[in-house]
């Protein structure tokens, strides 16, 4: 996979080929996979995401601990008060498979599990508000895909190794740009999206309650999608960022290097240390989590 | 900088709630598994970092212990894993390590016993479900389950490499990383193979033909989602 956003976007000026071609073209030389396998595995993977995100909105999944489940359902329920409706739906998604991920149900790790509902939320939403066709949406996965692996390698999409902003924030970085190429966006406005959604995710700890992948991961899910798709909006308006994506991308890296061991999964500070938490995880396990999709 | 393809990114496709605690400790069990060869009879397994720090409410317990028995990250049995291999006829016992500042926070050792056989397997769980094995028997290594990857262990004599890599070529099978590493002249060298296409029963069953061969082992592919 390309290494950088600049390489990826000068890959496509000089092949004049759209973004998604050249993120398919790439894993294509590069695994030796046929890219119609690519394709047809995408969409695989996007029926196991529409499949979690269903189940988590019935509402009757709860994880082991019995600290989530129910929460997406009751967003629904509520209904829309201050914003659109496309937003409720939207946050409601994004906790739905983050419930059923802590229920230990079937999900796709995107990049990582603990961001497994952000890019789903994004794009079946989307692709609903829009009416996409399941090709455009398997081409925006691509071009998610791309960006994910950008930062993969040249940061982290580990909790452990960079905190929340690798694995939250490289999920609305994917998910900006999948949603500013499905409006249109120039492949400059790609780039400026992704710089802007993951500008706001800096420094965002991974300080889960109990060291359990449910506090407030399932929300943070959900506030990465509004990242996301502000970012998208505002680079699609063409509101720029005088910081390329690589270099925010770069940044990313080196503020998850230099954060405390304390605010990396291991559950010793931020909210995970407040007292609240503590009380909350005394509360032995009781029970086998139910009722997860398949 | 590592290298990563789409469906580390776009995957994998996983029972929750961790990638790396739970679909990567699963990757660990399944290719520690492969290395020794089948299922333990015996398990040690010890946990350091923020795997020993969260792994019980990660499921990484019992996600390293459903790839040990077999299932992969996506079976829904690893809720029940503990159970499936008590029906299997595993032992196993969990500790905690510190394994210092430079190890990685979610790394595991296993001591696995099978048919009178024990091998030492140090591995890491390095984000998004990927996994890195370190350390086999001493031996450096480094594996990420990404290839269909040949582990032998050969006295070192001249020729065992030309004789290895000529079986690849005979089977048409293309190498995509090698590594060599010898605990003295004249002892013993484990080599890491790693190829494109599934490595042949045959090619195993020639190697085992060799008297410098001491042990061969075939890891299949556990990465991509």
């Amino acid at each position: 996979m390309h290494r950088s956003i600049e390489e990826l976007l000068a890959a496509a000026a000089e092949s004049g080929c759209s973004l998604p071609e050249v993120v398919l073209a790439k894993e294509a030389s590069e695994t030796g996979r046929d890219p119609a396998d690519i394709r047809a595995r995408i969409q695989r993977n996007l029926r196991v995401m529409r499949a979690a995100i269903t189940e988590g909105l019935k509402g009757e999944v709860h994880s082991a601990s019995g600290l989530t489940g129910g929460r997406a359902k009751r967003l629904i329920d509520n209904g829309p008060r201050l914003l659109g409706e496309r937003v409720t739906i939207t946050l409601a998604r994004a906790i739905s498979t983050l419930e059923v991920n802590a229920a230990m149900g079937l999900i796709v790790a995107a990049p990582t599990a603990g961001a497994a509902g952000v890019l789903p939320a994004i794009l079946i939403s989307t692709g609903e508000f829009l009416d996409l066709d399941e090709d455009t949406i398997i081409d925006a996965m691509l071009v998610a895909g791309g960006v994910g692996a950008v930062i993969a390698q040249r940061a982290s999409i580990s909790g452990a190794e960079g905190g929340c902003q690798a694995e939250t924030g490289t999920a609305a970085a994917m998910g900006a740009a999948a949603v500013t190429w499905i409006n249109g966006g120039t492949n400059e406005q790609v780039a400026t999206s992704i710089a802007l959604s993951l500008q706001g995710m800096l420094g965002l700890i991974c300080d889960p309650i109990g060291g359990l992948v449910e506090v407030p991961c399932i929300y943070r899910n959900a506030s990465a999608a509004m990242q996301a798709i502000a970012a998208a909006e505002m680079a699609l308006a063409g509101c720029d960022f005088p910081v390329s994506a690589d270099e925010v991308i770069d940044v990313m890296g080196e503020v998850g290097r230099r954060m405390p061991v304390a605010y990396r999964e291991t559950a010793m500070g931020g909210l995970a240390a407040t007292p609240s938490a503590r009380k909350l995880v005394q509360i032995q396990p009781s029970r086998q989590p139910t009722g997860a999709s398949r | 900088m590592i290298l990563v393809s789409l469906f580390d990114i776009l995957g994998p496709v996983m029972v929750g709630p961790s990638s790396s605690h739970t679909a990567g400790a699963c990757r660990l069990g399944l290719v520690a598994r492969a290395i020794l060869g089948g299922m333990p009879e015996r398990a040690l397994i010890r946990l350091h970092g923020s795997f020993a720090a969260t792994g019980d409410g990660h499921g990484t317990k019992r996600a390293i212990v459903g790839g040990l028995i077999g299932l992969p990250p996506d079976d829904l049995r690893l809720r029940e894993a503990f159970h499936e291999a008590e029906d299997a006829g595993m032992e196993w016992s969990f500790e905690n390590v510190d394994l210092g500042d430079d190890a990685h926070p979610n790394s595991v050792v296993f001591e696995l016993t099978r048919e009178g056989e024990t091998v030492h397997i140090t591995g890491a769980s390095i984000g998004g479900g990927r996994i890195e094995v370190t350390e086999l028997n001493g031996f450096p290594v480094s594996l990420g389950g990404d290839y269909h990857t040949l582990v032998v262990l050969a006295r070192d004599e001249p020729g065992t490499i030309m004789t290895i890599t000529s079986r690849f070529a005979a089977e048409n099978i293309n190498l995509a990383t090698m590594r060599v590493d010898r605990t003295g002249r004249h002892k013993d060298a484990l080599m890491t193979i790693e190829a494109d296409a599934p490595i042949p029963d045959t090619l195993l069953e020639d190697l085992r033909e060799f008297s410098w061969l001491r042990w061969a082992r075939r890891v299949e592919q556990v990465a991509g989602g």
